[in-house]
């Protein structure tokens, strides 16, 4: 018996990568945007979601949840009349932190994809593992809310360079709290210099119609597969 | 926590290039930039490699350091702040040419010797 090398050189997510580009592919060929969309627990996605997707004008959209267990934010989506399917990332118990390709892979035929321009997938809230798994998505956009503290892009860098767009979210909160604001956007601007922000409250409606924009903007671009 | 995830991935790809030889020793570069924990990793792959031709092989991990380079002045430095700009020129196009690594490197097998005929 004797001991040999073998050379691998092989990046661990690639099988991954690969499923995530299929998805791609089945949502370009249908025209279809696709954001992936991440956050901490409670920092407001879901009702950030409910407040935008009510009013997107001439965007037909659908929402894919992600969670541990349970079906608590996807009943929220579709009192809305707006399509959601759950996905639960728990086999039993534990469950997994985030969601990957092959997790949306397996919900992409319960999904409008004929009927929809955009797809939302609400992540698993985390700010560590979704960042390190593509599911397909066109657009990658975080939530951060101001309760969570201004040092958070540079505990969390991976996924604050991994995004298209964050929210600041809970806004209205600020004249409560010693979050201070410009030293979390220079944080931010260290992290990933001049990427897209907007400050919102999900409470107030500030700043939501600007969100609203972003999703119909990213929802009518070109689709490679058309 | 999806350091469960990820030594589930480094156990496929050990074992795919294993093809079915008993596997000693799994190599993983693990670029900076990632957010894996080498402790959890090691912790999770004692698990997973249970029942296969890995169970028993030591994972060794080479930390890469995030390197980052200027699109604008060429400058090259090593990453030891999230800081993503130019520390020379202060321009923001700067890209990363190492830390995002997650690969298996390489792994070490074992074989029959090979006796020559006489």
């Amino acid at each position: 018996m004797h001991r040999t090398k073998v050379k691998v050189l092989e990046d661990v997510l690639d099988a991954n990568g690969t499923l995530a580009a299929a998805n791609r592919a089945d949502f370009d060929r249908h025209s279809v945007t696709v954001v992936n969309f991440m956050s901490a627990p409670g920092a407001g996605k879901t009702t950030l979601l409910e407040r935008a997707l009510t009013g997107l004008e001439g965007v037909r959209s659908a929402v894919l949840e992600g969670d541990v267990q349970g079906s608590l934010d996807a009943d929220r989506i579709a009192s809305l009349h707006v399509p959601v399917t759950q996905i639960n990332t728990d086999p039993g118990f534990g469950g997994e932190c985030h969601l990957d390709a092959n997790m949306v892979r397996s919900a992409i035929p319960s999904l409008p994809l004929d009927e929809i321009d955009l797809l939302v997938i609400e992540n698993v809230g985390n700010l560590v593992c979704p960042a390190e798994f593509r599911v397909g998505e066109d657009y990658r956009v975080m939530v951060s809310s101001v309760t969570e503290g201004e040092d958070k892009p540079l505990k969390y860098p991976l996924m604050f360079r991994a995004c298209d767009l964050v929210l600041v979210n809970k806004v209205d909160l600020l004249p409560h709290l010693e979050f201070d604001l410009e030293k979390f956007l220079h944080h931010l601007d260290a992290v990933h210099p001049g990427v897209d922000r907007l400050l919102v409250s999900a409470k107030t409606g500030q700043g939501i119609n600007a969100w609203r924009d972003w999703l119909v903007t990213a929802a009518t671009r070109e689709h490679a597969g058309v | 926590m999806h350091e469960l995830s990820i030594a589930s991935a480094v156990v496929a790809t050990a074992e795919r290039h294993a093809e079915g030889r008993r596997t000693t020793v799994v190599r993983l570069r693990v670029g900076r930039l990632r957010q894996v924990v080498p402790e959890s990793l090691e912790f999770y792959f004692g698990f997973v490699t249970e029942g296969t031709v890995c169970e028993g092989a030591r994972l060794e991990l080479e930390v890469v350091p995030g390197r980052l380079a200027c699109s604008d002045c060429a400058h090259e430095w090593e990453l030891d702040a999230p800081a993503f700009w130019c520390p020379a020129c202060a321009s923001s196009a700067v890209t990363v040419i190492a830390g995002n690594e997650l690969e298996v490197e390489s792994i070490e097998v074992e074989e029959e010797a090979c006796i020559a005929p006489r």
